[in-house]
C-alpha cells in the first residue's frame, strides 16, 4: 500500500534544490532595474532552471518575467541604463563575467520571439544564416544541417519543396516553427521563448506545444506566457512573478492544484486585480 | 468569512464564474440536506416499523437521483468552460466526487427503509432496535459533521469524521454479534433480526460514504489526499492543521 507523508508543510514546500548536475541555469539574488524608470524590473530573484525540462515563466504584464527572460542570453545589455546585480551561472559560468564573449553566449542561449521575425530571405537561408556565421559553407553540410533543423522543428514536410521560396510567403505558424529551426540550427543549449505562441491561432499554438514538447529532450527550454493553460500543459516547472518578484517556484503539477502562496492562488484562479 | 463564497480567497475578476461556483457548492449542500432527511426518516420507519413512512423515502430517493444529475453537470459544465485551477479545481473535484458518495447514502437509507416495509408485516419483537437506534444516530451525527465541515471548510471537523469510522465499525460488529445473540435465544424471530441486521449493514456503510465525503474535504482545503492514511498519521495532520493559523 502506498505510503503518505504527514508533513503537510513539506508537501508544500519547494521542492529540494536541484542537485548540480541537474542545473542548467542558476539564478542567484538577481536584480535588475532601467535607469531611466524608478521602478525596480527584477528585485532579488533566485531560483535553478534544471536541465532538458521546460520552465515556465507566468504573471501579470510587467511582473518582470520578460526581463529575466531577456537576462539569460543577456539581451538586457542592449537596452541603455540597464544595472543588474546578482549572478546567472550557465553551465557554472557566469555569463556576465568579463571574460564572457556574448555573442558566443547567445549562440549558447537562443531566443524566439513573439511575433515571427524571420528574415526577408528564402526559407533555406534564414536557417543557413547562424550556420554561415559560424563558418560552416559546405552545401553538403549546410543542406544536411538545415533539413535536420526543419525537421526537428517539425516543419520539414511542409516546405521541403520550397526551400527557396521566401519565408515571408508562410503562414505565422510557419514562420514561428522556421524561426524555432533558425535557433536549433545551431546547436544551442538553451531555448529562450518569449510568447512564441500569443500572435497564432489556437491549432498553430498547439503544434508549437508539441513542439516544445519534443524539444525538451535536447534542450533546455525556457517560456515566457500570458496564457496560464499554456504553461500548465507544456512546462515541468513554472515561476510565477509579480512586482518583479519571484513569488513562487515549483512543479508544474503542484503549483495548479495546490500553489502554497495566497498570491499564486489569486493569479492562477483569476481572481487577482 | 466563508459564508456563501466557497474559499477564504478573493472573488474572481468573473463575477459569474464566482457565481457558478457558489451555486455549485450550494446545490451539493441542499442534496446532503435532503440525503440528511432521508436517512433521519429511514431511521424512524425502522424503529416505529412505519411501512408508510419507509415507502416515503424510497419515492423521495428518485429527486436526490435527479440532484447527482445535475450537480454532476454542473461540475462537468465548469470544467470545460472555465478550466479552474488550484482550489476552485480541488472544488469541483471533491463535489462531483462527493455527489456519487451523497446519492449512495440515499441508496442506503433506502435499503433501511425496505426493511422497515419487511418489518411491518412481522408480529413485533424489540430484538434490534437498541441496536439500530445507536448506529444510526452515530452514522446521522457524522453525515451532519461532514456536510457542516463541508460547508465551513473546516479540516479539523473533517478528519473527526474520519477517526470516528473507526467506532462506526466497531459498533456494528458489537451490534450484529448481539444480534446473533438474539436469533439464538428467540428462533421464532429469526425473521426479524435478519431484516434488521440488513438495516445495520445498510447504516454502516452509510459511514463509511459520510467518510469518504470528509476525505474529500480534506482535500479541499489542504490538497492533501487522506485515503487509506493511517489513524496516527491523521491525528499529525490534524495537529499540524490546528496549529496553523486562520483555520
Amino acid at each position: 500500500m502506498k505510503t503518505h507523508s504527514i508533513d503537510v508543510h513539506a508537501l508544500k514546500r519547494a521542492p529540494a534544490r536541484a542537485g548540480d548536475d541537474d542545473v542548467c541555469l542558476r539564478v542567484e539574488e538577481l536584480s535588475l532595474h532601467y535607469l531611466r524608470s524608478q521602478n525596480v524590473a527584477l528585485e532579488n530573484v533566485s531560483l535553478e532552471i534544471p536541465r532538458r525540462r521546460v520552465t515556465a515563466f507566468i504573471g501579470p504584464s510587467g511582473c518582470g518575467k520578460s526581463s529575466l527572460l531577456r537576462c539569460f542570453n543577456r539581451m538586457n545589455d542592449l537596452i541603455e541604463g540597464s544595472v543588474i546585480s546578482g549572478r546567472v551561472s550557465l553551465e557554472g559560468e557566469d555569463i556576465y563575467d568579463r571574460g564572457v564573449d556574448v555573442a558566443a553566449l547567445r549562440r549558447r542561449v537562443g531566443m524566439v520571439f513573439q511575433s515571427p521575425n524571420p528574415f526577408p530571405k528564402s526559407i533555406y537561408e534564414n536557417v543557413a544564416f547562424g550556420l554561415r556565421i559560424q563558418g560552416v559553407n559546405k552545401k553538403r553540410v549546410l543542406d544536411e544541417e538545415i533539413e535536420k533543423a526543419l525537421r526537428n522543428a517539425a516543419l520539414w514536410d511542409e516546405v521541403k519543396d520550397r526551400l527557396d521560396g521566401s519565408a515571408l510567403t508562410l503562414s505565422g505558424g510557419q514562420q514561428q516553427r522556421l524561426v524555432i529551426a533558425r535557433a536549433i540550427a545551431v546547436q544551442p543549449e538553451v531555448l529562450l521563448l518569449d510568447e512564441p505562441a500569443s500572435a497564432l491561432d489556437p491549432i498553430s499554438t498547439l503544434r508549437i506545444e508539441e513542439l516544445i514538447y519534443e524539444l525538451k529532450t535536447r534542450y533546455t527550454i525556457v517560456i515566457v506566457t500570458h496564457n496560464m493553460q499554456q504553461a500548465a500543459r507544456v512546462s515541468d516547472m513554472t515561476a510565477f512573478m509579480n512586482l518583479g518578484r519571484l513569488v513562487e517556484y515549483g512543479e508544474t503539477d503542484t503549483l495548479f492544484t495546490n500553489p502554497r502562496e495566497p498570491q499564486t492562488e489569486d493569479y492562477i484562479t483569476g481572481r487577482y486585480g | 468569512m466563508q459564508g456563501d463564497q466557497h474559499s477564504q480567497y478573493r472573488q474572481h475578476i468573473s463575477g459569474q464564474f464566482n457565481a457558478e461556483l457558489d451555486a455549485m457548492k450550494n446545490h451539493l449542500l441542499e442534496m446532503g440536506g435532503l440525503v440528511e432527511q432521508q436517512l433521519s426518516r429511514a431511521i424512524t420507519s425502522i424503529l416505529q416499523r412505519d411501512s408508510g413512512e419507509a415507502e416515503a423515502v424510497i419515492a423521495a430517493d428518485r429527486e436526490i437521483n435527479t440532484m447527482e444529475l445535475q450537480i454532476d453537470e454542473e461540475c462537468l459544465r465548469i470544467l470545460a468552460r472555465r478550466q479552474p485551477a488550484a482550489s476552485d479545481l480541488r472544488l469541483v473535484l471533491a463535489v462531483a466526487k462527493s455527489t456519487t458518495d451523497l446519492e449512495r447514502i440515499g441508496d442506503e437509507a433506502s435499503k433501511v427503509a425496505r426493511q422497515a416495509i419487511h418489518l411491518s408485516e412481522l408480529p413485533p419483537s424489540a430484538s434490534g432496535v437498541n441496536e439500530i437506534r445507536q448506529l444510526g444516530s452515530h452514522v446521522g451525527a457524522m453525515l451532519r459533521d461532514t456536510l457542516d465541515s463541508f460547508a465551513r471548510l473546516d479540516v479539523g471537523r473533517a478528519i473527526d469524521v474520519v477517526l470516528d469510522d473507526n467506532r462506526v465499525d466497531e459498533e456494528y460488529d458489537a451490534a450484529m454479534a448481539s444480534l446473533e445473540t438474539y436469533m439464538r435465544q428467540d428462533p421464532a424471530h429469526i425473521r426479524s433480526v435478519l431484516f434488521e441486521m440488513w438495516a445495520l449493514r445498510g447504516l454502516e456503510r452509510i459511514g463509511d460514504h459520510a467518510t469518504n465525503i470528509a476525505e474529500h474535504v480534506v482535500y479541499l482545503v489542504e490538497g492533501v489526499d487522506v485515503r487509506h492514511m493511517r489513524m496516527d498519521e491523521l491525528r499529525a495532520l490534524k495537529a499540524s492543521v490546528s496549529v496553523r493559523p486562520g483555520l
